[in-house]
């Protein structure tokens, strides 16, 4: 079983657009969204949810306010500023928790005196398992202001693959987050391919890089597109030349289309529509040879 | 004022944005790339860099001459940065957060805390911009430590620019805890609209005034601005589709100045965010 992992570094380059567009190409494939923050993928495959679980993971710190002694142990404890002081004037007598700052690590429950601050477990998101014309899909919604996006990109990749080996599903096809950080390297470890997309402009070619020595430190085998390619030719060729120069294929280019916009609002993959740069999707997908 | 940049949706343009905002003010403003992921707003500045700073968080280091092998802090650790196999603990440093709770547990004071390194913050300085930019060290995954680094080079009495990480989570919502005002950037399409009623969510969790700046008018349709007047967000902007802008973004050029008409956009963004901020913007 294969999975591709389609990412970025630089946001908004059309990550979702094109992973759409394979997610119809291929044959009989598991797709997953693990942009768990800002998952669009779902807008233009209309999911339709057959399971929803919410997702705990990790731990949140709560005062009793109603015991607490306001002793200030606490405070100089929390290295994330998630310890508020009392504020009398706003009607705040005790300490309290930021849960927003609160990074989970236990420290202050550990050092309160009086044993009054509580460790539930957090509800940081959910996740679904739906149907889609091209297959099932796994997505999910991470709370507001919580952590742990990690934790649920692996959730979902987890399920996409039980689902992919018990259906005897030949690909699993990833819509991966922007950026390189956490929820990116959740997305990447142990996939057999990683597809980054980017587009041809300084920040693309920086952004490019950077993910392209995170997919090199994990040494997953890495093909780079460059989409809307015509905004600035010269740009696109130098990306292409340092994506080769770190030992990535480079797969064909996309043409900037604005069509691909009227796709997204009538709810479709760019490939179901005529628009021109359907047939430099399909021409990538080919390139890949994932199936 | 602390001014932070952010969007749910990535390329919607926050970059773009922080950076010629910064430059229109011709007064001395700071411009923090919290983007530390993928910082790109010291592109788009022609200064110098100045200086090149490390930054560290404090991850444990366990003697192993003192440690008991009670497996207190491996039973602490909640990010399993700690491993125990029947003697002294190993450490994963790319796993620690650095919140110091081993070195409280452990009872033979057997833990110290070393430097572990994440990343930097460059400063670069270009006419009235002084820019912050936070890079994290591939392969880290802490970028909300880094984004807090950045934040602490705030200087209180300037007006200060924060570029934030796209999406809602953690690095985000670290740039945007405290500031003083929210912009929120987004494009007319669907999965603009989406992100960005996300984005409103967060800041309406985090209780901060903001305001939406609507980019690419053309490219898509109506329903972001009908959302905003539904949910009395003030408009503070709206940045025609010119494929002219994306042609200069693509080379690292400022529209204000390779496209001088778009100034006075970027001045009345400005006023519009004064004045929303001094009215307490949305909530």
């Amino acid at each position: 079983m294969k999975e591709l992992i389609v990412i970025s570094g630089k946001g908004g380059t059309g990550k979702t657009s094109i992973t759409a567009s394979f997610a119809m190409l291929a044959h009989r494939p598991v797709v997953a969204d693990s942009d768990v923050d800002a998952s669009d993928l779902h807008l233009v495959l209309s999911p339709k949810v057959r399971e929803k679980h919410i997702f705990m993971s990790g731990h949140q710190a709560k005062i009793m306010e109603e015991v607490c002694c306001n002793c200030g142990v606490c405070l100089p404890v929390c290295r994330f500023g998630a310890i508020l002081p009392p504020s009398p004037g706003d009607g705040n007598d005790t300490c309290r928790i930021d849960p927003t700052a609160c990074e989970g690590c236990g420290a202050c429950v550990h050092a309160c005196p009086m044993d009054v601050i509580e460790f539930p477990e957090r509800q940081c998101g959910e996740w679904m398992i739906s149907d889609t014309v091209c297959g099932p899909m796994v997505h999910a919604r991470l709370g507001v202001a919580v952590e742990n996006s990690g934790k649920l990109v692996t959730t979902v990749r987890q399920q996409a693959r039980r689902i992919a080996e018990e259906g005897d599903h030949p690909i699993i096809i990833v819509d991966g987050p922007p950026g390189i950080g956490c929820p990116v390297i959740a997305s990447i470890t142990g996939a057999s391919h990683v597809l980054i997309v980017t587009e041809p402009s300084v920040s693309g070619e920086h952004d490019m890089e950077r993910v392209l020595n995170l997919t090199r430190h994990f040494a997953i085998p890495t093909s780079v597109c460059v989409n809307k390619w015509d905004i600035n030719a010269e740009m696109s060729e130098r990306i292409e030349e340092r994506a080769r120069e770190a030992g990535a294929q480079v797969v064909s280019r996309i043409r900037y289309d604005p069509s691909v916009t009227w796709a997204q609002i009538q709810q479709r993959t760019v490939i179901e529509t005529d628009s021109p740069c359907a047939e430099d999707i399909r021409r990538v997908w080919k390139e890949l040879a994932l199936q | 004022m602390i001014l932070a940049v952010a969007s749910g949706k990535g390329g919607t343009g926050k970059t773009s944005i922080s950076v010629n905002l910064a430059r229109v003010l011709g007064f001395p403003v700071q411009l923090l790339d919290c983007d530390v992921e993928e910082p790109n707003a010291h592109l788009f500045l022609r200064g110098a860099l100045i200086g090149e700073e490390e930054i560290n968080i404090a991850v444990p280091e366990i003697d192993a001459t003192a440690c008991s092998a009670c497996d207190d802090c491996v039973n602490f650790c909640q990010f399993n940065a700690l491993a125990s196999f029947c003697s002294t603990p190993l450490v994963f440093p790319e796993l620690c957060h650095g919140c110091g709770g081993c070195t409280l547990v452990c009872p033979r004071d057997a833990i110290r805390e070393v430097d572990f390194r994440i990343g930097t913050i460059k400063t670069f300085v270009d006419q009235n911009i002084t820019l912050k930019s936070g890079c994290l060290d591939v392969g880290v995954s802490l970028a909300s430590a880094l984004v807090n680094s950045v934040k602490s080079c705030l200087d209180k009495g300037v007006t200060a620019i924060l570029d934030a990480p796209p999406g809602t989570a953690c690095p985000a919502v670290a740039t945007l805890r405290n500031v003083d005002f929210v912009v929120l950037v987004t494009d007319p399409t669907p999965f603009g609209l989406h992100d960005l009623k996300l984005a409103v969510d967060t800041v309406r969790e985090l209780q901060l005034p903001f305001g939406v700046v609507i980019n690419r008018v053309g490219i898509g349709d109506d329903r972001v601005t009908r959302f905003c007047t539904e949910e009395n967000i003030p408009v503070l902007l709206e940045i025609p589709d010119d494929r002219r802008i994306a042609e200069a973004y693509s080379r690292g050029e400022l529209i204000v100045e390779m496209l001088p008409e778009y100034r006075a956009c970027f001045e009345r963004l400005w006023q519009a965010i004064t004045r929303e901020a001094a009215k307490g913007g949305a909530r």
